[in-house]
């Protein structure tokens, strides 16, 4: 009996892939073969459903099941009943899609149901190393129709109508870029795809990449057709193993079925694709850092203009833009720019995606329609903050994002907005923070990490973010003055309007944002020297509350630099000269003695 | 690739495959898959059942198994589910049997009351 009844969907993606779900499918393999089964039901590795903080994730179809967290033990379970009986494993799914008797449709969830998906349409749904399945959910049918019905001003008109902007940060219109790069006179042009994801926290890229890589491929060749190149380039970081073999796969099919390669659709345009690896540094998303290292040099920014669509690569015509945007391409070309209008705000349509992190229960990638508001993302599709503790901020936009209070949460998330309360969309790297954060210790963790990225080329950035640091690690260790805090500000402003590129110019936006809506607690730091958070070390004291102490002498065995001393059945005592601040007392303490100051 | 026809005929023969795994199924034709079930012909019922919706081209319709309803002597047992109708119960269905209600329930939507539990009490 040859019969598929059933797919089983594990997600490959990274995530899933720590978590283990390597050893998951390969069990179910041989569970399947055990029980005689292997025909009836298809393992499929897809890419990221999004809902990191439960993987490994396996949904089984028809039923639609959704198994979070399932370990290589669950796995025969779930065959013997789910398989073979027709019982879904109750235990083992998601709370959220049980509802009494039935399994609520994954749409249904709170998780899911705000969000639309049109980037990671396929993401968690086809197997992105089998060109047939994209085929098979209308994947190729828009640079089917681009090539025999459209010339290449209309795909252009098409783009521009649309109100695409970049989804890598800035937000700069799509149309416009491709428009220019057409409008450059040469023989010869390229389109390049900016795969460098490198914003702390920020995941969307890489999850397309390995979801769907055929979106991107078959993006890229729209746009070349459109601008008229005929070879294309994607850069994408060396950190990210299985995007990179997955998107190797994918153009591998491609040439293999005609759709890249020569003479595509006997159209006479021909286009062709090389993946470039990056060697690691954040500067190399910026657009003419990009370039510079795609061209086999170290990876720089250089003045603009020329802008890229002017001289780019090897100093031809360039088109140049990021994995998300292109992921919506297709769409917007089956749909028709007027379907992609509806969806959003009046200046950013579409959706956006983001990768929700820090102190949020699901953690994972969301997508949601420009112009939900941070509330929304946070709250209910999130699921709040865990442990029952307050929201305190997010932080959007990675290292050159800012900080957004509570009293703001209520803001639509798009382009402008964000600019205006001092932040940035960004990649789209949405980082939850609770009371527990100290946000001065914040922009000294972004900071740190823009000292550290600067490619040393302009004077702003490499020196003017070191000493913006060097006064926030004076702040946080208690020596900080007030008028530390002028002088940073003007610092910042000093920054943003000298640095060569993006990374300098947006690098004092954490500092910025945060000085703007957390003023109390830099003075807090200076003023009272405290850490209201409780985070920055040389400012916390821990002490022993002698009432509560009984004297049980767990604390001094665990304290790994001896500070604690007293006598047993007595109060003990901490030497605040040599404590290091490291909590382990606190931990320990059964009777909460310990309090941290 | 050399036409649009060509990426139109990888298009039908993939869809099948990616179809499953929507969300939206209307129409559920569930089969009693326990070890009385099996042991009655649920396989061959559950196959020819596939097959008629795969040849048919039912893409609303989503096939699933369950496990044993309590009433064993009946099996192989086959319940259809339409929306906004009552679900309906066939017994000691057999590949013929199966075939016919896919086309004249699912299809025509005429329920052939002859197989039913109602008609078999």
């Amino acid at each position: 009996m040859d019969m598929v009844r059933g797919h089983i969907l594990c997600c490959g993606g990274t995530g899933c892939t720590s978590s283990g779900c390597d050893a998951i499918i390969k069990e179910m393999e041989a569970q399947l073969a055990a029980h005689d089964l292997e025909k009836e039901f298809k393992v499929i590795k897809t890419g990221c459903f999004g809902l990191c903080a439960l993987g490994p994730i396996m949904i089984v179809y028809p039923e639609g099941a959704f198994y979070s967290r399932v370990t290589p033990e669950d796995v025969k379970e779930i065959v013997e009943e789910h398989l073979v009986k027709g019982r879904v494993v109750k235990r083992l799914l998601y709370a959220e899609t049980v509802e009494e008797d039935n399994i609520k449709s994954l749409n249904e969830v709170d998780f899911y149901k705000k969000q639309m998906r049109v980037a990671l349409r396929n993401c968690g749904v086809i197997n992105p190393e089998d060109i047939e399945e994209y085929i098979g959910i209308d994947g190729y049918q828009a640079l089917g129709k681009v090539l025999t019905e459209m010339k290449p001003q209309e795909v252009i008109d098409v783009i521009k109508e649309s109100g695409l902007r970049g989804r890598g940060g800035g937000g700069f219109p799509t149309g416009m870029k491709w428009q220019f790069t057409y409008n450059s006179q040469n023989e010869q042009k390229y389109v390049a795809c900016n795969a460098d994801e490198g914003d702390p926290g920020a995941f969307m890229d890489r999850s397309i990449l390995e979801g769907d890589p055929h979106a991107v491929i078959e993006a890229m060749a729209i746009a070349g057709y459109a601008v008229g190149a005929n070879q294309g380039y994607i850069y994408i970081r060396a950190e990210y193993p299985i995007a990179v073999k997955r998107l190797g796969i994918a153009i591998a099919q491609a040439r293999e079925y005609g759709l890249l390669g020569k003479n595509i659709f006997e159209s006479g345009f021909d286009f062709d694709l090389e993946i470039r690896l990056g060697a690691g540094a954040f500067v190399c998303g910026e657009e003419t850092a990009l370039i510079t290292s795609i061209e086999g040099h170290r990876g720089e920014p250089r003045p603009r203009p020329p802008f890229p669509a002017v001289a780019g690569l090897w100093q031809k015509p360039t088109l140049l833009n990021n994995v998300e945007t292109y992921a919506n391409i297709t769409q917007i070309i089956l749909n028709g720019a007027d379907w992609f209008k509806s969806i959003g705000t009046e200046k950013s349509k579409g959706t956006k995606v983001f990768a929700l992190g820090g102190k949020i229960k699901n953690t994972g990638l969301v997508e949601v329609p420009m112009g939900t508001t941070l509330r929304e993302i946070v709250e209910e599709i999130g699921g709040g903050i865990p442990n029952g503790k307050k929201f305190k901020a997010a932080q959007t936009g990675g290292p050159s994002g800012g900080c957004i209070p509570e009293h703001l949460i209520d803001t639509p998330i798009d382009y402008d907005s964000l600019m205006a309360i001092g932040s940035m969309m960004g990649s789209g790297g949405l980082i939850v923070m609770d009371e527990d954060n100290c946000m001065v210790d914040i922009a000294k963790f972004f900071l740190e990490f823009t000292v550290d990225e600067s490619c040393g080329k302009c004077t702003p950035c490499r020196v003017g973010t070191k000493r913006l640091y060097e006064i926030l690690e004076k702040i946080t260790s208690g020596n900080g003055t007030m008028e530390d805090l002028d002088r940073m500000e003007e610092l910042c402003y000093s920054i943003k309007s000298t640095a060569l590129c993006g990374l300098g110019q947006t690098a004092p936006n954490p500092v910025l944002s945060t000085l703007k809506y957390f003023r109390d607690e830099y003075e807090a730091h200076v003023r009272d020297k405290v850490c209201p958070a409780g985070v920055c070390k040389k400012l916390v004291k821990y002490e022993i509350v002698a009432d509560k102490c009984k004297g049980c002498s767990l604390c001094a065995k665990k304290c790994p630099v001896g500070a604690i001393t007293g006598e047993i059945k007595s109060p003990f005592t901490i030497d605040s000269e040599k404590c290091v601040k490291c909590g382990v007392c606190m931990e320990s303490c059964k009777f909460g003695a310990i309090i941290k100051k | 690739m050399k036409s649009l026809a060509e990426l139109e005929a990888i298009r039908n023969r993939a869809k099948g495959n990616v179809t499953l795994r929507k969300d939206d199924h209307a129409v559920r034709v569930v089969v009693g898959m326990a070890t009385c079930g099996i042991a009655a012909g649920a396989r061959p019922v559950l196959a020819a059942i596939m097959d008629e919706v795969a040849k048919r081209n039912l893409e609303h319709v989503a096939v699933t198994q369950t496990g044993c309803i309590g009433v064993c002597r009946l099996e192989p047992i086959v319940e259809v589910m339409v929306p906004g109708e009552e679900k309906v119960t066939y017994v000691k269905v057999d590949e013929k049997k199966a075939a016919e209600i896919v086309s004249e329930h699912i299809v025509n939507g005429r329920i052939v009351t002859k197989y039913t539990i109602g008609a078999a009490e």
